[in-house]
């Protein structure tokens, strides 16, 4: 068997992914651009058994995924703009109460309605920071379908790891445009299964004490260890409680368990970048201009490279401080106010050297677009 | 099995108040699940936030306990992943009706085999008395100090109209029907509504100056009649008991089941 | 192979969005080649004019719209006015002339075919005038071959329709093939 050449929007890619990830389980409610996924799933989820169900709110569906988790099914949401924010309550419950799903986020223009049919990459600080309280987060993107599968799958397998929700940024660009994709034959991507206690019953249980390693190993609702869940402080038994010692110790774990494991959960790719004096920093559908732009630079004889990032949280600080070390001008490309040049400009030594090459009306950023900034910044003219 | 084998006895003293109707609630819930000989392990309790929402934390079944107003939300993830689990979901009646008012109605649109519980004291309990879609107009609380200007749902109506298939009112006096309510309601195959009116006598009580628990609980003996009850023509103010919907429907999960089939075979 | 930036432009219900997807479809899956396809959706998807962009190349393509097509089909009089200066200079500009009047000169070889006539003359259902058009630009440019257009069609409608499609696709193909002559032997 060869691999399988389809040619699909990106929303299309989520959903073949997320199904080869081993999905078991979707909640979701209509809202463009993201539609697609759950159009899509509503067909293919119960030809393989799996359960899909369109909530009555956006709200509603980030909770489903949750109770669906907590059985054992690999469980996802996806949704865009309104729906994200009205779902961040439920995934700072799902952080605290640490119970793995996957929630996709396609970007789309504006606050509130916004431009509901346009491109944007405005959420990406409202996926670190949108839940209330200090918390840590993982976020991935992608800039063309065949990354965009594998990091869908890497997103199934890094809230298997870190018993975390795992946010999937994509933009209104990447899915709903349509290019090839090779979905990879079973196997090909390694999966991460959920880790289940080897506790037996009858023994204590304990499901939010961490191993050694910090991993936590679940027991399915429906098996033999009965166990509390709650979005409170809670002990290693799951039951509330304010003692001060817990709550640090619960606090450190929830930050550590990612913030320490920067390193591992960090993907990103880099294109000429070894002798490169100005470096694009971009993600997501963004990086296809930032990549055209250095590509033809690149023919020319400029040294110029691109860092692309497809994990922004954990902000892989480390990384970018070592790409930007040479770098005379570092242009971070992205369709915000400047989201992660913010991060870049706390990362390197010299955040004077930062500047921002961006685009805020709903219109994509083009190679034209970065152009006429690397003139301003290069001082070749104004 | 014993009543306080479904207890988590680690937890007692509970943190209802004194005279509260909440621990009443859970002594006939125990005793319901006790006399249907359900496995702890077969029933997953979810509840929202509030005094009500505690009661999961007491009890020794697999216990989730969420967020606001989203406990039937949860649940309905819970339940269309492992159809087989019994699916318990105790609220307060602020938690079911104002902040979870839609989930609760699509949950009975549903129909889907989960059993809820409205433990309705009339008032936010929590967060110290302040009114709630069942206190009722002209009643005091510390958000309405010149009296609720607005009238109550009618949990009973509003369950029928969305779809539930089995729909109940008792209250905290009469604890033998109670705990026969909460038993048919698990039994049946569809989404279960019991009503419970529940004395809160700290807030509601106090508020509205209508005494101790025990007054409260004479209100109820008082004011509460049987269905179809002849009293209740002399005077329409009373409350009536009992169970209102008992219907065989489609229910949800085995819907879903069948839609499986479907796409099993193409379409 | 040169990188071809396709335009199709018209109106909802005319069918220019699924032509231009079998165009990228047919290239990817049958040519070896690589496309993306994109286009605008929301109130300005309905109704008024419909746009999708195509890219077909045999390198990788990274910036996914279109600025500048140098193929631009056109089968609204709306479509051509809003769009029909954004051409490349010497690119192909064609329109149907049952809706478009091309009014103004621009620097590109315009086509200009009877296609929607030809299909609800010869076949009557409006439903398969995309295909036609789709055949009349292979006609002009040969981004992929009629017969990878033909298996993408296979495997999107059903089999009844099978026939009224190619019909339409040769009868597209064939207009432009008749048009191609006249210009050579009419300069």
């Amino acid at each position: 068997m060869g691999d399988h050449l389809i040619f699909v929007q990106g929303n299309e890619a989520c959903v073949e992914a997320a199904l080869y990830a081993g999905l078991g389980f979707f909640a979701g409610y209509p809202i463009t651009p993201s539609t697609e996924i759950a159009e899509l799933l509503s067909l293919r989820l119960p030809q393989r058994g799996g359960k899909f169900i369109q909530m009555e709110d956006e709200i509603a569906s980030m909770c489903a995924i949750i109770g669906a988790s907590l059985t054992g099914l690999k469980s996802m949401t996806a949704t865009s703009g309104p729906g994200f924010s009205l779902k961040q309550e439920a995934i700072g419950y799902a952080i605290m109460t640490e119970v793995p799903c996957v929630v996709v986020s396609v970007m789309r223009g504006g606050p509130s309605t916004g431009l509901p049919t346009k491109v944007s990459q405005g959420d990406v600080m409202q996926a670190r920071w949108g839940t209330h309280g200090d918390h840590a987060v993982i976020a991935l993107t992608a800039s063309n379908h065949q990354d965009l599968f594998a990091i869908t799958v890497e997103a199934f397998n890094l809230a298997e790891t870190y018993r975390t929700p795992v946010i999937l940024l994509f933009d209104e660009v990447i899915g709903h445009m349509r290019e090839k994709l090779i979905v990879p034959e079973p196997g090909e991507i390694p999966l991460v299964q959920r880790l289940r206690t080897s506790v037996r019953e009858g023994t204590d249980y304990h499901p939010y004490l961490p191993r050694e390693d910090g991993r936590l190993p679940m027991s399915d609702f429906g098996g033999v260890h009965r166990y509390n869940v709650t979005g409170l402080m809670h002990d290693m038994w799951g039951f509330p409680t304010d003692n001060p010692q817990v709550a640090y110790g619960l606090m450190r774990h929830l930050f550590d368990k990612i913030e320490g494991h920067v390193t591992e959960i960090a993907r990103m790719k880099e294109f000429f970048l070894d002798d490169a004096e100005t470096v694009l920093i971009s993600y997501g559908s963004a990086a296809r201009s930032a990549l055209h732009v250095v590509e033809n630079r690149r023919a020319r004889g400029e040294r110029m490279g691109l860092l692309e990032l497809q994990t922004l949280w954990p902000f892989p600080s480390g990384a970018v401080r070592e790409r930007c070390n040479q770098a005379k001008f570092v242009v971070v490309v992205e369709m915000n106010m400047g989201q992660i040049l913010l991060e870049v400009k706390k990362a390197v030594d010299d955040p004077e050297r930062v500047f921002l090459a961006n685009r805020i009306d709903g219109t994509f950023i083009s190679p034209t677009d970065i152009r006429n900034i690397l003139r301003v910044i290069q001082g070749k003219g104004v | 099995m014993a009543v306080m084998d479904y207890v988590r006895e680690r937890f007692m003293p509970h943190i209802w108040c004194p005279g509260c109707g909440h621990g009443t609630i859970m002594n006939n819930l125990v005793r319901a699940i006790e006399s249907l000989g359900l496995k702890k392990s077969e029933i997953v309790m979810v509840t929202g936030i509030g005094c009500s929402s505690r009661i999961s934390g007491y009890l020794d079944f697999h216990t989730l306990h969420t967020i606001h107003g989203r406990a039937l939300a949860f649940a309905t993830g819970v339940k269309l992943a492992r159809p087989e689990l019994t699916l318990i979901v105790p609220m307060g009646d602020g938690d079911a009706l104002a902040i979870g008012g839609n989930h609760f109605l699509h949950a009975a649109r549903r129909n889907i085999d989960i059993t809820a519980i409205i433990m309705n004291n009339s008032i936010y309990g929590m967060t110290g008395g302040q009114f709630s879609p069942l206190s009722g107009y002209g009643k005091t609380a510390t958000t309405a100090p010149y009296g609720n200007i607005y009238e109550s749902f009618d949990i009973v109506q509003l369950a029928k109209a969305a779809g539930a298939s089995f729909v109940g009112r008792t209250t905290t006096y009469h604890v033998t029907s109670m705990m026969e309510m909460i038993e048919e309601a698990i039994r049946h195959k569809g989404f279960s509504v019991v009503e419970i009116l529940t004395q809160c006598p700290t807030y509601f009580g106090r508020k509205n100056k209508v005494g101790d628990a025990v007054d409260m609980l004479n209100y109820y003996k008082d004011h509460t009649v049987p269905i179809g009850s002849d009293k209740k023509k002399e005077n329409p103010a009373l409350i009536e008991r009992g169970v209102f919907v008992r219907e065989e429907r489609a229910e949800y999960c085995e819907e879903y089941e069948k839609t499986v089939k479907r796409a099993e075979k193409g379409g | 192979m040169e990188r071809y930036r396709v335009v199709f432009s018209g109106s909802g219900g005319q069918g220019v969005i699924t032509a231009s997807i079998i165009l990228a479809e047919a290239a990817v899956l049958y040519e070896g080649l690589n496309a993306v396809q994109s286009q605008s959706y929301g109130p300005e998807a309905r109704g008024g004019a419909t746009r999708s962009d195509v890219i077909v190349s045999d390198r990788d393509i990274r910036f996914p719209k279109v600025n500048q097509p140098n193929v631009l089909i056109c089968l609204t009089q709306e479509a051509y006015n809003k769009f029909a200066t954004t051409i490349r200079p010497g690119g192909l500009l064609l329109t149907d002339s049952h809706f478009v009047k091309p009014a103004r000169k621009v620097d590109a070889r315009q086509v200009e075919l009877g296609m929607y006539k030809e299909v609800m003359d010869r076949i009557g259902k409006s439903v398969v005038f995309n295909i036609c058009v789709l055949g009349a630009m292979l006609g002009l440019v040969p981004i992929v071959k009629t017969d990878s257009i033909l298996k993408v069609i296979e495997t999107k409608i059903p089999t009844a329709f099978l026939d009224m499609n190619k019909k339409a696709l040769e009868m597209g193909f064939r207009l432009a093939d008749a048009s191609l002559f006249k210009q050579s032997v009419l300069p």
